[in-house]
């Protein structure tokens, strides 16, 4: 018997319809855990490097987490993998809320979907019953109109959908997957869902998820539980309000907006309004909250209430998660009302509530520029939000400048030339990142910026506090219930931490140090990723309920699968440097691995070096980035070793750093 | 008529205004009475349900209660607080005119024990994980007039009744009697 996964995939064909159930190998789970694990050894086997994202050939894989149905607190993720259009790389958005758990049940572990539907389609997946339905009469349906509908058609209110809106269909680059509450928005999975004619995956499940130890299992979820409730009870002192509790950052419920407002950048991430928040905005943004906010809500088996249902005026309640409060608002330098009216719209389309305000601030920067003029935006409006409304319209349905807009600020400034590129100011591997600039390099960010291959800092970012506490004293009372640390160095590194002097920034924390703290943030959000867990009760918040402590022990109570620190620590090393391994088959290079220009003020150019060169080297990867082989050896992937030799990619008798190229540069 | 007698009542009580939608009553409930105890889950067997409509600000949690054949002549709605719910967002039965508290392989009715165990547990487990506090347990004492207890065979000549009637009873035994 196979515990905590069903140990089936369900693989679709979309091109010559074809359905099939298929057994997966066991030895794969303990090798790679499951969900972005296991979905890593997919596309690594099944997609060479020649696949283009809208190819057929690309795969596009639905995972729930090894952990998901499982009774462990907040195990409720759907890790959607493919290749990205936007970077070309490997994409692993992922989405919290029913859908995961709702798959384990119906008795499978993943939806691998291959090929192209000739017409638009909608998958039904009831437990052993598996269809592929006609789904033409919900194309250009919003994405939260299109689960009414497949519920209300197939009678099946209990049915959990994720669907795409216009934008997934028209293949926008930035095209999200929504599921209601939650939605897998980065990297453009929406539009390679678009691009196979899938509409949506509807799934309903009435079976058992077996744990292999259930009394130990059950012990492990009370003490999560326990902590959970201590947590909420005992927010953590010196630390922004966001940051002081688990749970994503808690944007629904929270009213004081001054540090996002006046920390994070305005329109093309370009302002900074240091004095914006006063309390005449700070009553008329809580009416707005007040007015329009219904419920704070969760994901499945999940006490945090990170989302809300949120109905503006005249607009149909959609459920709003996080940020995206605020992104929109920002962008279009507006009020909170505008940024609750206009999400919604956007979640019905269907589009990353990141990239999608930022193209279009982008966008009215090159206008009002003059690199683009009145001719691109025939009848636009005049007014601010009229504009942002406009923009959104144009870019969903690809129509005039929204088709070029509808690429991103990356590939949109390429097309657009005439000097647009500078303008396209805040990407990552050519994805759009939060509208954050800063003045004093932080090392330990430096190293997240530059190689996290999830291309979002809130994806590789927590654990360890963002800044140093001021005084020694609060210092020390932060270590004392600091159990979650993998090792008793990391507080000592958070001890000598000073705002400022000798141990301040960039120089400390140290190099070694830097890329310790790095490696433990990036192999929690790895670990989480494979389990399903949401980063909001594991990498995200400081001191969480889960850890490298209790992991392997809830792996081992929970799939039967012998675990230890050692062992998952391996793990999370050989899918990370499978997804790497990837990206680098993919053109990936050293030349792609940095921050935007102006995210700092301060740079220190031999200091970065020092940085990326010894985190490399620590990763066990050659001064190219490149996986070197002798560290695949170890981690028994001489597949891939092979590989890279077979491609010239690394040369048969060393480590030989392989010729200058990037991405960039390949795909002129 | 029985004597008076003290009873412990144990209450659930359900605040759908604190509820966030999460199911986690459904998870516990379900690994609870699993065989062995929290070997599985699947909020399908669950004998607490939460009625949900996430748009229309709907979340009902529901416990299981008296297994039903047959179902209601009509439906009715509600209206409360602008809200529309369906009568049967707050019926308990085990009923044909839906699959909720149903064993989903026999379709066998599933009914709420307030997790009845040995040593008792302090609460049942769904208001033990539901710590945003929309369930939470109260014992409260009530005088009850006892029943006489029925002996086994009229339970289930009761039940028989129920199903077929008194009169088909009746000339069945009536049958089987002349057969022999």
């Amino acid at each position: 018997m196979r515990y905590a996964e069903t140990g089936f995939n369900l693989e679709i064909d979309l091109t010559r319809g074809n359905i099939e159930r298929v057994e997966t190998d066991p030895r794969d789970t303990e090798l790679y855990l499951g969900g972005l694990g296991t979905n890593a050894k997919i596309l690594w086997d099944r997609v060479p490097p020649e696949v283009e994202p809208f190819s057929p050939d690309n795969l596009l894989i639905f995972s729930a987490g090894l952990l998901c149905g499982t009774p462990a607190t907040g195990c409720n993720r759907t890790i959607v993998s493919t290749i990205s259009p936007q970077t070309e790389l490997m994409a692993f958005s992922m989405m919290g809320g029913f859908w995961a758990p709702e798959l384990k049940y119906a008795g499978y572990d993943k939806v691998v979907l291959r090929g192209k539907s000739p017409n638009l389609i909608y998958l039904w997946i009831n437990n052993d019953k598996v269809e592929i339905r006609d789904a033409s009469h919900l194309q250009g349906k919003g994405a939260i109109e299109t689960a009414e509908l497949i519920q209300d058609e197939l009678n099946e209110p209990k049915a959990q959908v994720a669907a795409i809106g216009l934008a997934g269909e028209n293949r926008v680059y930035f095209a999200s997957i929504e599921q209601g509450r939650s939605s897998a928005s980065r990297l453009g999975v929406g539009a390679v869902m678009g691009d196979k004619g899938i509409k949506a995956i509807a799934v309903r499940g009435t079976k058992d998820i077996n744990v292999a130890q259930p009394a130990e299992f059950m012990e492990l979820c009370n003490e999560v539980l326990e902590y959970i409730k201590f947590r909420n009870e005992n927010p953590i002192p010196g630390v922004m309000t966001i940051l002081q509790g688990l749970g994503s950052p808690q944007e629904m419920a929270t009213h004081d907006e001054k540090w996002h407002t006046e920390n994070f950048m305005w329109g093309n991430s370009r302002v900074r309004r240091r004095d914006f928040w006063n309390e005449e905005i700070a009553k008329e943004w809580k009416e707005t909250m007040e007015s329009m906010q219904t419920r704070l809500i969760s994901c499945y088996n999940c006490p945090m209430k990170c989302g809300a249902t949120i109905t503006p005026t005249g607009q149909p309640t959609y459920m709003m998660k996080c940020f995206s409060k605020l992104t929109y608002t920002m962008a279009a330098m507006s009020d909170l009302e505008f940024g609750f009216k206009i999400a919604g719209l956007a979640q019905e389309y269907g589009v990353d509530g990141y990239s999608t305000p930022q193209v279009m601030a982008f966008a009215l920067e090159l206008y009002e520029n003059g690199i683009l003029t009145d001719d691109d935006f025939p009848g636009m409006p005049s007014d601010n939000e009229g504009r942002f409304y406009w923009l959104l319209d144009r870019i969903v349905r690809r129509e005039g400048i929204g088709d070029v807009l509808a690429n991103g600020t990356y590939w949109a400034a390429k097309e657009i030339g005439k000097g647009a590129k500078e303008y396209a100011h805040n990407t990552i591997k050519k994805h759009e990142q939060l509208p954050l600039k800063l003045s004093m390099l932080n090392p330990v960010y430096f190293l997240m910026y530059s190689t996290g291959e999830k291309i979002n800092i809130t994806q590789i970012e927590g654990q360890f506090p963002q800044a140093p506490y001021p005084k020694r004293e609060h210092r020390e009372a932060f270590v004392k219930d600091w159990f979650q640390v993998p090792d008793e160095k990391f507080k000592q590194y958070f001890l000598d931490w000073e705002p400022r002097g000798e141990n301040s920034n960039p120089y400390y924390p140290t190099v070694q140090m830097s890329c310790d703290i790095v490696d433990w943030q990036e192999r929690m959000h790895y670990i989480d990723d494979a389990l399903g867990m949401c980063s909001g009760l594991s990498s995200f918040p400081l001191k969480p309920p889960y850890h490298m402590h209790n992991y392997p022990k809830f792996i081992s109570a929970g799939a039967g699968i012998e675990m230890d620190e050692d062992k998952l620590t391996q793990a999370a090393k050989r899918y990370r440097t499978l997804v790497r391994a990837i990206n680098i088959r993919r053109g990936m290079r050293r030349a792609d691995e940095k921050p935007p220009e102006d995210h700092w003020k301060k740079r220190f150019p031999e200091l970065e070096k020092e940085l990326l060169d010894t985190y490399y080297k620590f990763k066990g990867w050659n001064n190219d980035g490149i996986p070197a082989k002798e560290s695949l050896h170890e981690l028994g992937l001489d597949y891939v070793a092979e590989d890279f030799v077979q491609r010239g990619i690394l040369t048969d008798s060393e480590d030989a750093p392989s010729k200058e190229t990037s991405a960039e540069t390949e795909k002129k | 008529m029985g004597e008076k007698k003290k009873k412990i009542i144990k209450t659930i009580k359900v605040d759908v205004d604190l509820c966030n939608g999460c199911r986690a009553c459904e998870v516990i409930c379900s690994a609870f009475h699993a065989e062995p105890k929290y070997s599985s889950n699947n909020p399908a067997r669950s004998r607490i349900r939460v009625i949900r409509d996430p748009l229309k600000d709907v979340y009902v949690p529901v416990y299981a209660g008296e297994y039903t054949a047959s179902e209601c002549m009509g439906r009715d709605k509600y209206t409360i607080d602008g809200k529309e719910y369906d009568e049967c967002a707050f019926c308990r039965a085990s009923c044909p005119s839906r699959d909720l508290f149903k064993e989903p392989d026999s379709g066998l009715p599933l009914k709420c024990d307030m997790c009845e165990s040995d040593p008792d547990l302090e609460e049942p487990l769904c208001v033990q994980w539901c710590i945003t506090d929309a369930l939470t347990y109260e014992e409260r004492e009530e005088e009850v007039e006892e029943e006489l207890e029925q002996e086994e065979m009229e339970i289930g000549l009761e039940a028989l009744a129920d199903k077929f009637g008194l009169d088909k009873i009746m000339d069945t035994v009536a049958r089987m009697s002349v057969k022999d």
